[in-house]
């Protein structure tokens, strides 16, 4: 494996089973004088949660969107199962397994859930097989263990987590290998992001290569089998779940003393102090 | 979970598993789903129901006539030429677009009518096919305008509005109409011909039967899946109702002239345009665009060919219309489509229940509105008002009908429903 780990990245272990099902190697891509993406080396297997993270401007969505056909690279190989391919528009990128869900899910609230999981592939087109594509959403839905009361409401009675999960189970209707999720979790309450991680899991467990870009180290923590990290266009380092925040931050903003670290450093500091009964008064007596 | 658990030990519906969900079984659960869904803010056809009543109850006390078997002949017959335009317009409302052209695109397809057929002799069915044909055009040249330029079709409709009056004047000439003779089917057709009582009772009773076979059909093959299914008794009751509705009209009608064809060829396309809205990928897809145009596309939907398909289709309802209204005058004259002919068109599609906010609608509120509007202007001509009061009264329902549109989309949003 091509890793470039700077400082504190342990050596990343690839799973077990053979080939990536999804692998970049070199691939740039520049809009104008700006380089976006520089000589990106990614990998992903299948039954793997690969998370993307990275400051803004590392580079997350253009590299998001040149795996879903929206952008060409400019150079670089992407192969798929082991062929080199050209990913050339969003069609090609669903023809070839790869599913992508956008941050803004992109569903029709005044349809049904039904009519959102099928949208565009509707079953018998003159006839709509409305029957078999409602069993097939519950049996979907049900293999997702999703918990959607019902499946005939509009989409706009949804929360954001179900709507997430719609979202998710649409794109694996088409049965992908891939999916990449666009920040799944953002905007989303502590129930519903559970909710979402779980169901990123059972993704996983269909055998499915994840790609999860996300800002939450947390979320990124609870599912990633491996955390790639982006710095300004270029890979900077990848780790396993296990890697700390501190060495997670100091790779996403490229240096050991930087604002988080700071930041930290001065709250654990304040937090002593608090704790220190001598030098300050309690803040309860202070309020009261 | 208990849900789960409780599958293994009974047989439950897979729709039903969740225990959050309210059980609406029978005829009664139906009822209690209904109320819920109106309480939400999903009124469906009520308020044009209950507005019926009221403008009915209203004329008939100040004028007795109204209501007999001759005067709602008339008011059918002067129905269909701005129902058949307002079924365009439910197409383009859908995808939260306006024409406001359909009363000039009407005029011109009427006058095409007229010059081909009685100025150049061509055979009427050909004239009128031709009639249609300019309106199909007229509608490629809106969605090409719309789609290539991004043109707001407001702005396109309104250029058309003035263009396409131009050109029926244009057509028509010197001298201003020209008169459609007399007993030739098209000018019977507007007029004079009614399906034999025989005939209206047997399609009334096949329109329930109908109605209640596809929906038994239905709740059959999903009772066959293991989905909640209507049940027979309450589709059984609802297609007694219809069917029981029907015959009464049709007994009622029959006391004086009877059904006109005109009319039933009107109900007719509303329902092949229900179908095409509720049961086909391509209705699917006209809902899907105006509720999110983005996610649409996305979704692989060509959003292109489906704004093609609406403007194609409502110019295309336009021309009929202007043929169905020419049939009824027996003329195509200068102040054919014009006038009120266009807000009436648009009016009696949003009074009918389709939002002017896209994505939401169906072919019934062409059919409900235009009674409505129709109701209207026709009792206030029975009372002897004069037009500027009619206009003034006929506005007065259009904002009441685009408020109450409003109103239920904020109780929707309310009740989490868009």
């Amino acid at each position: 494996m091509t890793t470039t780990t700077e400082s504190s990245g342990r050596p990343p272990s690839p799973p077990p089973d053979s080939q990536p099902v999804l692998s970049l190697h070199g691939v740039s891509k520049s809009f104008g004088a700006v380089s976006a993406l520089t000589d990106i080396d990614l990998e992903v297997f299948p039954r793997e949660v690969v998370a993307l993270v990275g400051d803004n401007g590392a580079g997350k969505s253009t590299l998001v969107k040149v795996l879903a056909g929206v952008h060409l690279p400019d150079s670089g190989e992407i192969r798929f199962e082991g062929r080199p391919v050209h990913v050339t528009d969003p069609s090609t990128a669903l023809g070839l397994g790869i599913a992508t869900v956008f941050q803004d899910l992109a569903l029709c609230e005044n349809l049904d859930v039904v009519a959102n999981l099928f949208l565009g592939q509707e079953l018998s087109p003159l006839r709509l097989d409305e029957v078999h594509m409602e069993t097939r959403s519950w049996e979907l839905l049900h293999e997702l263990s999703a918990r959607i009361p019902s499946l005939r409401t509009p989409v706009a009675s949804l929360s954001g987590g179900q709507r997430q999960t719609v979202a998710i189970a649409r794109s694996l209707l088409l049965d992908p290998k891939v999916i990449i999720l666009d920040e799944p979790t953002a905007a989303l309450g502590v129930a519903q992001t559970a909710e979402v991680l779980d169901l990123i899991e059972r993704v996983r467990e269909r055998g499915l290569g994840v790609i999860m870009v996300s800002h939450n180290m947390e979320d990124v923590r609870a599912v990633a089998d491996r955390i790639v990290v982006l710095r300004l266009g270029r890979n900077n380092g990848v780790f396993e779940a296990t890697a700390s925040n501190e060495e997670l931050v100091s790779a996403i903003t490229g240096a050991s003393d930087n604002s988080v670290s700071r930041r930290t450093a001065r709250r654990t500091q304040a937090a002593a102090d608090a704790t220190d009964p001598a030098s300050t008064p309690t803040p309860t007596e202070a309020d009261s | 979970m208990s849900g789960t658990e409780r599958t293994r030990t009974e047989p439950r519906r897979i729709d039903r598993l969740d225990d959050r969900l309210a059980a609406d079984e029978g005829v009664a659960g139906a009822a209690r789903a209904f109320g819920r869904r109106v309480r939400a803010g999903d009124l469906g056809a009520l308020p044009v129901v209950v507005g019926l009543i009221i403008i009915w109850t209203v004329f008939q006390t100040l004028n007795p006539v109204f209501l007999s078997s001759n005067n709602l002949v008339n008011l059918l017959f002067d129905c269909c030429s701005v129902g058949v335009i307002s079924l365009g317009i439910v197409c383009v409302l859908m995808l939260g677009e306006i024409d406001l052209s359909v009363g000039s695109v009407s005029g011109m397809s009427s006058a095409i009518l007229g010059v081909l057929w009685v100025n150049h002799g061509w055979p009427v069915l050909a004239a009128a096919v031709a009639a249609v044909l300019a309106g199909a055009v007229v509608g490629l040249v809106y969605a090409q305008l719309f789609n290539r330029f991004g043109m707001p079709s407001f702005v396109v409709t309104l250029a058309g509005l003035l263009a396409f009056l131009g050109l029926q004047l244009l057509l028509l000439g010197q001298e201003g109409s020209i008169n459609l003779p007399f007993g030739s089917t098209m000018v019977n057709f507007g007029q004079l011909v009614f399906m034999p009582p025989v005939v209206a009772y047997i399609i009334a009773v096949l329109a329930a039967a109908g109605s209640f076979a596809t929906s038994a059909v239905i709740a059959a093959s999903r009772e066959r899946a293991g989905l909640t299914a209507k049940s027979m008794t309450f589709l059984a009751l609802r297609s007694g109702v219809v069917l029981v509705l029907l015959l009464v009209v049709v007994w009622y009608l029959n006391r004086d002239r009877g059904v006109p064809w005109m009319f039933g060829v009107f109900a007719g396309l509303v329902l092949v345009m229900n179908y095409a809205f509720t049961r086909t990928r391509w209705g699917r897809s006209m809902h899907a665009v105006g509720g999110n145009r983005e996610a649409a596309r996305r979704a692989g939907i060509k959003v292109k060919s489906i704004y093609v398909s609406a403007f194609v289709l409502c110019s295309s309802f336009a021309a009929l219309g202007g043929i169905f209204g020419a049939a009824r005058l027996a003329s195509s004259s200068q102040q054919a489509g014009t006038g009120d002919v266009n807000l009436n068109a648009i009016a009696a599609a949003v009074i009918g229940g389709t939002s002017l906010f896209g994505g939401r609608g169906n072919a019934f509120s062409a059919l409900l509105g235009i009674i409505v509007i129709q109701s209207i202007s026709n009792g206030l001509t029975l009372l002897n008002l004069s037009s500027s009061l009619r206009f003034m009264i006929t506005g007065a329902v259009l904002a009441v009908a685009v408020m109450v549109d409003s109103l239920a989309r904020k109780s929707r949003a309310a009740h989490g429903a868009a």
